[in-house]
């Protein structure tokens, strides 16, 4: 009787977190311009979807956003965590108590005070793309920091060491030996700061350039305006999102099974 | 030979000096001077005197308060028996959980209120409760993962101890299992209770007209008027301090990075 109800409750819980977005993955593959009443088939919200330009520059500058800030993001937070490992004293403890500042604060606060300081300080052009950027590094990299950090301290030193007797170079050993032994850390810090950016309204919304829309800022303008036809386009893009996130985990699932089967390392939890 | 290896922190240690740390010091300058640049407390004062802003603070406050009551409600009764679980598929549901915070939190509210639409007919009539709906459904994975790490990790001769000591299931879960998993709680609640004061595009999606701390932010924004602005950033800030002493010495240890690595959103 305590496992029904335990296995119930766990049922309905996962049913409501996934219901809305199933039905809305429903209705994008319809005409219907409001749930509730099913009309046919139809994959024009994924026609309007891909055709349209301002939908299309907008996936793809949200995709190009993500990309850039997630590659400058893992270089500066894998440097940085690198660089602190090594060191001692304050400088490397302020590195890491600065680092916990993005992580806590409200991503209001944060892209209030980016914009405050880069734009209206500093006078640099909203338009040049620079301040949004800078605002998505800012997200991000603490988080590759904080991945980064615990692969270097399960990492063997002596290797290093042997690699410098050996005649390595310290550049040379740092890529050869110290980058491939934290490289699942970098990776998830990467996908990790891919994934902050692609869900971010607060930073982009106080630093990005007027013509410009991220997904989150562009749907939050489209539920405020009255266009259908865009509304269940955005639908289709939600169900799109919604496959590749399956397709994702299911896929990273099947390589981190196989390499667990062949006893290989670095699998992530 | 470690000097060389402490030099790559520079770089990021520049970076963040320059874009964390200096625009906090901005925020600071602002919210103490006036428009013309001289030092000035109206802007505190504003706040406190203005019935507005404390209407607002008090409304962010219980909407975040609600919202982490309903997800602890929701959430610890889950994470319990997904940790005390012994079968297979635990990890699989686990990644369920987690699944939908990697749509955009847009799209998400999106489909919600499409739901609540049809459900209600009209959004307007229930602001309040809508809000809590859309925040509870946005960050309820955010309560459910340091809870059930913590619970994951509970000794199980503990309970077994309790056991043979006499004490039945009730008895044993307020004694041993719910103490044992306070860190994990308290880690929930600061990863909900945040977002819930700030994160005012889920009102703004679900029509709820009512100010919380973040829209303020997003007014004065709109308004240029970063001084009031920049005060209202502070006084969040001030909050989110007291927060993080609070989560670090009764939180969860590994969680700061663990949890919030999996799990963090605007």
């Amino acid at each position: 009787m305590q496992k029904i109800i335990k296995s119930s409750f766990v049922a309905i819980m996962l049913l409501v977190l996934y219901l809305p977005i199933l039905i809305l993955a429903l209705y994008s593959f319809t005409t219907s311009g409001n749930i509730g009443t099913i009309h046919g088939f139809s994959l024009h919200n994924y026609i309007t979807l891909f055709t349209t330009p301002e939908l299309r520059a907008m996936i793809f500058g949200t995709i190009l956003l993500a990309l850039g800030s997630a590659v400058l993001a893992t270089i500066l937070g894998t440097l940085g965590a690198i660089g602190s490992h090594y060191g001692k004293g304050l400088g490397t403890r302020s590195i890491s108590v600065m680092n916990q500042i993005p992580v806590v604060n409200a991503d209001v606060v944060t892209g209030f005070s980016i914009c405050i300081f880069v734009i209206v300080v500093l006078g640099v052009d909203k338009e040049s793309y620079i301040p949004l950027v800078l605002g998505h590094t800012v997200l991000s990299a603490p988080f590759v920091y904080l991945s980064v950090i615990p692969k270097l301290k399960q990492m063997d030193e002596s290797l290093y060491e042997a690699a410098r007797d050996l005649g390595a170079s310290p550049i040379y050993a740092l890529f050869k030996v110290v980058i491939p032994q934290i490289a699942s850390g970098i990776l998830s810090g990467f996908m990790m700061a891919i994934t902050l950016s692609l869900d971010d309204y607060f930073i982009a919304t106080y630093t990005k350039p007027a013509t410009f829309d991220t997904i989150s800022t562009y749907v939050v303008n489209a539920t405020k305006g009255s266009q259908t036809d865009i509304k269940t386009a955005l639908w289709a893009l939600s169900t799109i999102i919604f496959l590749l996130v399956i397709l994702l985990v299911v896929g990273s699932n099947v390589i981190s099974n196989k390499k667990e089967a062949t006893g290989g390392s670095g699998v992530e939890e | 030979m470690k000097t060389n290896r402490r030099l790559l922190s520079i770089p990021y240690g520049i970076f963040l000096a320059l874009f964390v740390v200096f625009p906090l010091i901005v925020i600071i300058y602002y919210a103490f001077t006036d428009q013309t640049g001289a030092p000035s407390l109206q802007n505190l004062f504003h706040f406190f005197t203005s019935s507005n802003h404390v209407g607002t603070l008090v409304y962010s406050l219980s909407i975040a308060i609600t919202t982490t009551l309903v997800c602890l409600i929701l959430g610890y009764p889950l994470a319990y028996i997904l940790a005390r679980s012994k079968r297979p598929g635990v990890q699989i549901i686990l990644l369920l959980i987690v699944m939908p915070m990697w749509i955009n939190f847009t799209l998400r509210i999106t489909a919600l209120k499409e739901i609540l639409t049809l459900v209600e007919g009209n959004l307007s009539f229930h602001p309040y409760l809508n809000t809590v709906i859309g925040m509870t459904y946005d960050f309820l994975p955010f309560m459910i993962l340091p809870m059930y790490n913590s619970l994951a990790k509970l000794d199980e001769s503990l309970i077994e101890a309790a056991h043979d000591l006499g004490a039945g299931a009730f008895g044993t879960f307020i004694k041993v299992i719910l103490p044992l998993s306070v860190p994990g709680i308290i880690s929930g609640i600061v990863m909900v209770f945040l977002p819930s004061m700030t994160n005012y595009v889920v009102l703004d999606m679900l029509y709820n007209k009512t100010y919380i701390m973040g829209s303020l932010i997003g007014a004065y924004f709109n308004a240029y008027d970063w001084h009031n602005g920049s005060m209202i950033s502070l006084i969040l800030l001030a909050l989110i301090v007291l927060i993080t002493i609070f989560s670090n010495r009764y939180g969860e240890e590994d969680e700061k990075g663990g949890a919030v690595l999996n799990a963090k959103n605007n």
